[in-house]
């Protein structure tokens, strides 16, 4: 076999001079490298749903049910940090945005194939750290995910090794943003617009910059947590002059842009699927691609929001409040553009679309609910309570893991050339969306009424909406089993996807399923609109 | 795709810009609390030589220089030069590491370091100067070890020849990365040694 009819074949395809394993996991095919994350993050985000399970069993009744209070310390953290850490932040641009993002772009791979590669490597490296830390020295961490200074500075459990691997996964996500801008300027075929990009990819670059900004300052915030552990520094620690406030300034710094960097690409995802279930050009797609732009900048001036009861000024309390109303501005044009594509559309409501809906049923109310935490009076009521742990959720799950879900089931017929069933989809979306609110619009309630969060106990009169809560946890989880069977299935056994299932009209759909192995014979040429789908046919979307 | 310097300066600058991230979360931490200790922080200040300091200061943009001439020997097709340049610039890395550890042990000889009791009997203002003064030039010399392997990998590649005239877009970024090593102690030396009051 020559190595030019190699290239003919999909990606998919054995490769005869490699083991099968070295064939993926040193494979700098940016498509295998996203099959790669896909694997990885799936594993742990079905480890972090386990331990959210447990806690809300632990949760059913007041009082101790299956575990003590430091294992139910231990969890909410380790859920805490395995979910955001290791799952919701590189998601959609691990997964997706290696799969996608070249050939959205018309590229053969991304800028650095080999640092793409080392990008996943240093994942589960840091994975791994994190991992090891769970069962080594003083046990697991359980400090929450956002490693608060002085107890992160005192604790005996094992946090320093937990830090040190988020430290490791942050040069991952820094490596992959900087491969994704360079990719888009330097890989884009000069014959197409930066105006007629799609948004996906639009998503992806301002996200690439976002994590490129900001997640140095996480790296040098857990920097200077470990060296007050080993070498007891105390750059934070009163007794040495340092000041606490300043880790929670530095941590948000990060963690709220870091928020975005969930949320963007879950709001590219969601551009690319209306427009294509609509029949319709993205309505505003200035606006929309202007919005992202806004959120990336805006988005990193609002994070004093998360200390209004920390002890910041009146004055700082004003101006982040009035900054936080002032981001929830963009977000809100991104709604009303993919509700008016959806107007008058032709529309097929077709899984992938309805996991769109609920994405921006779920994310609307999340963004709602962010209004009164970003309110500071209201904030002052619901601050620490179960209505922030509510609205987390409604943001980071139903916002970021819904749009993922929705990806999932729009491009994995790409990527295996095979189709799932749409009745299993549909009744998969349902239990969830289901058990998603009862699980967490319960929570709302309950913190409204005063239950504080990361307690292990609480008073008798929670104890019906906490049943309910749990109740709701076993539905969303049957839900999730019920997609994960049914894609698993699919990609095996389903009807073939053909080239273009939904018809979509950017570059990806035009080269077969799964994509041959280096994306394109010849150069791509771009010949219409990301969004013109004029005389394209949509088999499996009717 | 690879034979695009262009993107792979773009690259490269996009992590110096990480790298100045990294450094910015500590200097705004020396921001705020330069401006709640002044006094203490310009007390702090008169224990570290300045002449020691400045010593360091000459011997990094010297080395730069170095680098600048590493360039342009390559480019212009002299490839023993560029050899000879780098390794000055590497001889500059170890002057800079010896100046460096020669002020740290004398202060660790002094009991200013870290979690020690002589320092922590000082003002706080000053406990936090020198925690700070550890931890920036101590990652400042971390980056320069990592930038002379990074140059000491190049000099090798140039010498036996895989880095040459045609393609050097690889020494021109370790180039870059050393001018950021350097332009980072540029931020250091009056932060800690010039402190007035
Ligand atoms: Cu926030």
């Amino acid at each position: 076999m020559t190595m030019e009819s190699n290239h003919h074949l999909n990606f998919l395809a054995p490769q005869p001079d490699r083991s099968w394993l070295g064939s993926w996991i040193f494979s700098t095919d940016h498509k295998r490298i996203g099959i790669l994350y896909l694997v990885a993050i799936s594993t742990f985000f079905l480890v972090g749903l386990c331990l959210g399970l447990l806690m809300r069993l632990e949760l059913i009744a007041p009082g101790g049910i299956i575990m003590g209070p430091q294992t139910y310390n231990a969890l909410f953290t380790v859920h805490g940090v395995i979910m955001i850490f290791l799952v919701v932040i590189p998601s959609i641009p691990a997964v997706f945005g290696n799969m996608i993002l070249p050939i959205q772009l018309g590229a053969k791979d991304v800028f650095f194939p080999r640092l793409n590669l080392l990008s996943w490597w240093l994942y589960m490296f840091g994975a791994g750290v994190a991992v090891i830390s769970l069962f080594t020295g003083g046990g697991p961490p359980d400090t929450g995910w956002t490693f608060y200074v002085p107890f992160s500075t005192m604790t005996k459990s094992n946090t320093t090794l937990s830090v040190f691997g988020v430290f490791i996964l942050g040069f991952s996500g820094i490596l992959t943003g900087l491969n994704f801008i360079t990719t888009v300027h330097r890989l884009k075929p000069s014959t197409t617009p930066w105006m007629k990009l799609p948004l996906f990819t639009w998503s992806l670059y301002f996200t690439a910059w976002i994590q490129v900004l900001v997640t140095p300052i996480l790296a040098i915030t857990l920097l200077l947590i470990i060296l007050e552990r080993v070498i007891g520094l105390g750059l934070f620690d009163p007794t040495k002059g340092g000041d606490p406030l300043l880790y929670q300034h530095l941590f948000w710094i990060y963690s709220h842009p870091a928020v975005y960097i969930m949320i963007l690409p879950a709001m590219g995802v969601i551009s690319e699927i209306v427009p294509v279930f609509a029949r319709k050009p993205a309505f505003g797609y200035r606006a929309i691609v202007f919005s992202g732009f806004v959120i990336a900048t805006a988005g990193s001036m609002v994070w004093a929001h998360h200390m209004f009861v920390a002890g910041i000024s009146d004055t700082a309390v004003m101006v982040f409040s009035f900054l936080t109303f002032v981001v929830a501005i963009p977000s809100a044009i991104k709604v009303f553009n993919w509700t008016a594509t959806l107007y008058k559309g032709s529309i097929y409501l077709g899984p992938p679309l309805l996991y769109a809906l609920a994405f921006i049923f779920l994310f609307s109310l999340g963004g709602l609910q962010g209004l009164i935490l970003g309110s500071a009076g209201t904030d002052m009521h619901v601050h620490d309570t179960y209505f922030v742990v509510g609205h987390f959720h409604y943001v980071v799950f139903g916002g970021a893991i819904f749009g993922f879900f929705a990806a999932l089931h729009y491009w994995l017929p790409k990527m295996f050339g095979r189709l799932y069933n749409y009745e299993w989809a549909t009744a998969a979306l349902f239990l969830k969306f289901i058990g998603f609110n009862l699980l967490y619009f319960t929570m709302l309630i309950m913190g409204v009424q005063g239950m504080p969060r990361r307690y292990y106990d609480y008073l008798p009169e929670f104890q019906n909406l906490q049943v309910i809560s749990t109740v709701g946890s076993w539905i969303l989880a049957a839900g999730i089993i019920m997609m994960v069977i049914n894609l698993f299935y699919g990609m095996r056994y389903g009807e073939k996807a053909g080239d273009n299932p939904w018809g979509g009209a950017t570059l990806e759909w035009t080269v077969s399923s799964p994509p041959p192995a280096e994306n394109f014979e010849g150069e791509p040429v771009l010949t219409r609109s990301p969004y013109d789908f004029k005389d394209i046919k949509a088999p499996h979307a009717e | 795709m690879q034979n695009d310097s262009v993107g792979s300066r773009l690259g490269m600058w996009l992590f110096l810009f990480t790298e100045l991230m990294l450094f910015g979360g500590l200097f705004l931490l020396y921001a705020v609390y330069s401006n709640r200790y002044p006094a203490e922080f310009s007390r702090a200040s008169k224990e570290l030589s300045t002449i020691m300091g400045s010593l360091n200061t000459v011997v990094l943009l010297t080395s730069s220089l170095f680098v600048v001439l590493a360039v342009a020997g390559i480019r212009n097709n002299k490839p023993r030069h560029t050899v000879a340049f780098l390794l000055a610039t590497i001889a500059c890395a170890g002057i800079f590491l010896g100046v460096k550890s020669v002020e740290w042990s004398e202060k660790y000889h002094h009991g200013l370091f870290p979690n020690t009791p002589t320092l922590l009997a000082k003002p706080k203002g000053e406990i936090v100067f020198f925690n700070l003064y550890f931890t920036i030039t101590g990652l400042h010399a971390i980056h320069i070890i990592i930038g002379a392997i990074v140059l000491g990998i190049i000099t090798w590649s140039v010498y036996s020849g895989k880095t040459s005239s045609n393609d050097y877009v690889s020494l021109e970024n370790s180039g870059l990365y050393w001018h950021l090593v350097d332009l980072i102690w540029i931020y250091i030396f009056p932060l800690f040694y010039l402190v007035v009051p």
